[in-house]
């Protein structure tokens, strides 16, 4: 019993994996061949750029703050506090930043967009596009493709800055580290390449956010159900595919960057 | 003008089309009626490309639709408009923009022009001055007249509707068919409509389709098949239902 059901839910992920690329396919001829409507992309820009601020700053700024003081309270016992700031900010700009803010973005934007195309395919509207001869990847995708890659490293970069800063106001002003020291170690120990391998991960994860939420929106099954199970498979997906992809790009951005 | 060629289609376990073949006249009014769930709206939707037969043929002015990838299909769609079941409508957009859609994605006329080909495809049907309303703002009759005038502002050579006045009183009901017997006179477009109404297919139709069993069962003039003496068309015609002794058997 066990056997045929893995096997089936291994050929139902291959198929979507195979049904993704080709969305992928889709997405990348149309941003060769087509220019996408600047008014869409900047509404798109507006939704999923200024819209999470909130969210997205406020992550940053409690991710900050708690790593800060945990941080300070371990290398307390070695007499380490100064170095506090440098672990904060590497930590932020190459792994914490990028990985919750892009986690937060699933949540708000990805949740989203699978539901408002869900509901637009349910509801004819995407078969409406067709009729009206365009292809819903030009209109629906690529919009959201573009404003998801240029609105997530904006964001990381928004995150990383009131995380540092938060942490800077518990370190030096709550826990008692030296100002200047502790800004210097941030100097010192963050490099240029940390703060890359954030912008490039962040990056990559809102195309993944783009991609995975639109694809579950438009291959969303009949009815509310098929909505609210699209809905909450995006953000699964979404999330999985950015734990796991953060893991292996550390790897390789590492080891390029190291290079 | 378009031909169907022995078209099969299953959606799960269930068969829709088994071999359907028809052809249909450029010019010509058509209404393919049958049963609830007996696979008009399919059978439309392949029409036009929405849906991809499991073998058969769509063939729309010669060419076979199944041989298309989606992007070729989208050339050949500019020749159809097509109103939904429920309109269909844009949410996010309003009656301007909705019924302009084509023709802003197409950037070919200027704004000017835009507003002038939207007031006239709005006042075919009947609502000159809702430009700015939004879909949710319109009643089940507007939001269908409104599919209307989108599916019809780039003069196309097919228009197809799925199930035009479900939904409506007979007083919007009328209207519409009369909006649409008004499209085919105007724009002297090739009219398809699937429906179960019988007094819509009376009024929209020169010629009518029975889809039965997933096969058209019987063609012929409209006067001719609301005459019929053929049980199965006569039952369907006058909304005769089936005797208990029959179900049963």
């Amino acid at each position: 019993m066990l056997l045929p059901r893995l096997s089936r839910h291994f050929h139902e992920f291959l198929r979507e994996l195979g049904e993704l690329a080709v969305l992928v396919t889709e997405a990348a001829r149309s941003l060769r061949y087509k220019t996408p409507s600047s008014r869409e992309v900047l509404e798109q820009l507006y939704f999923i750029g200024v819209k999470s601020q909130s969210v997205v700053m406020t992550t940053g700024a409690a991710t900050g703050m708690v790593l800060c003081a945990q941080t300070f309270f371990q290398f307390h016992k070695f007499k380490m506090e100064t170095a506090t700031g440098a672990v904060v900010s590497v930590g932020m700009s190459s792994e914490l930043g990028p990985v919750l803010a892009g986690l937060m973005l699933t949540a708000r934007v990805g949740a989203s967009m699978a539901a408002e195309l869900g509901t637009m395919k349910v509801t004819e509207q995407i078969d409406a596009l067709r009729t009206l001869a365009t292809h819903p990847v030009d209109y629906l995708v690529v919009t959201r493709l573009i404003a998801c890659t240029v609105a997530g490293p904006l964001l990381t970069a928004e995150a990383v800055i009131v995380g540092i800063g938060a942490s800077y106001l518990v370190g030096v002003r709550l826990l008692g580290i030296s100002g200047p020291y502790y800004l210097a170690n941030i100097d010192r120990y963050t490099d240029p390449s940390d703060i890359m391998i954030g912008m490039i991960k962040a990056t990559f994860f809102g195309a993944v956010i783009a991609l995975v939420s639109c694809y579950k929106g438009l291959t969303c099954s009949h009815g509310a159900e098929g909505v609210g199970r699209a809905t909450t498979d995006a953000v699964v997906a979404a999330s999985i595919c950015i734990l796991v992809s953060n893991f292996f790009l550390t790897l390789f951005l590492t080891s390029l960057f190291a290079a | 003008m378009i031909e169907v060629r022995n078209l099969h289609k299953t959606l799960g376990t269930q068969k829709i089309l088994c071999g359907t073949s028809f052809r249909i006249e450029e010019g010509e009014a058509v209404v393919i009626i049958g049963r609830s769930g007996g696979g008009k709206s399919v059978l439309l939707k392949h029409l036009i490309g929405l849906m991809t037969p499991d073998s058969g043929q769509v063939l729309v002015k010669g060419e076979d639709l199944a041989c298309l990838n989606e992007r070729s299909l989208l050339r050949v769609r500019r020749q159809f408009g097509m109103l939904f079941q429920t309109a269909a409508l844009f949410d996010s957009l309003n009656v301007y923009e909705n019924v302009s859609f084509l023709l802003r994605r197409e950037q070919r006329h200027t704004d000017a022009e835009m507003r002038r080909l939207v007031a006239e495809a709005l006042e075919m049907v009947e609502l000159s001055g809702i430009e700015q309303k939004m879909p949710g703002e319109l009643s089940g009759g507007m939001r269908k007249r409104v599919g209307l005038a989108r599916a019809i502002i780039h003069r196309p050579a097919i228009v197809l509707y799925d199930e035009p006045t479900t939904g409506l009183d007979p007083i919007a009901a009328a209207r519409i068919d009369q909006l649409i017997r008004r499209v085919w006179g105007y724009l002297r477009v090739t009219s398809i409509a699937v429906t179960h109404d019988m007094k819509s297919a009376r009024t929209i139709s020169d010629r009518i389709l029975m889809l039965h069993d997933g096969e058209i069962y019987v063609a012929g003039p409209t006067a001719d098949i609301l005459s019929s003496t053929d049980p199965i068309v006569n039952h369907f015609v006058n909304g005769i239902a089936e005797p208990r002794s029959n179900l049963m058997n």
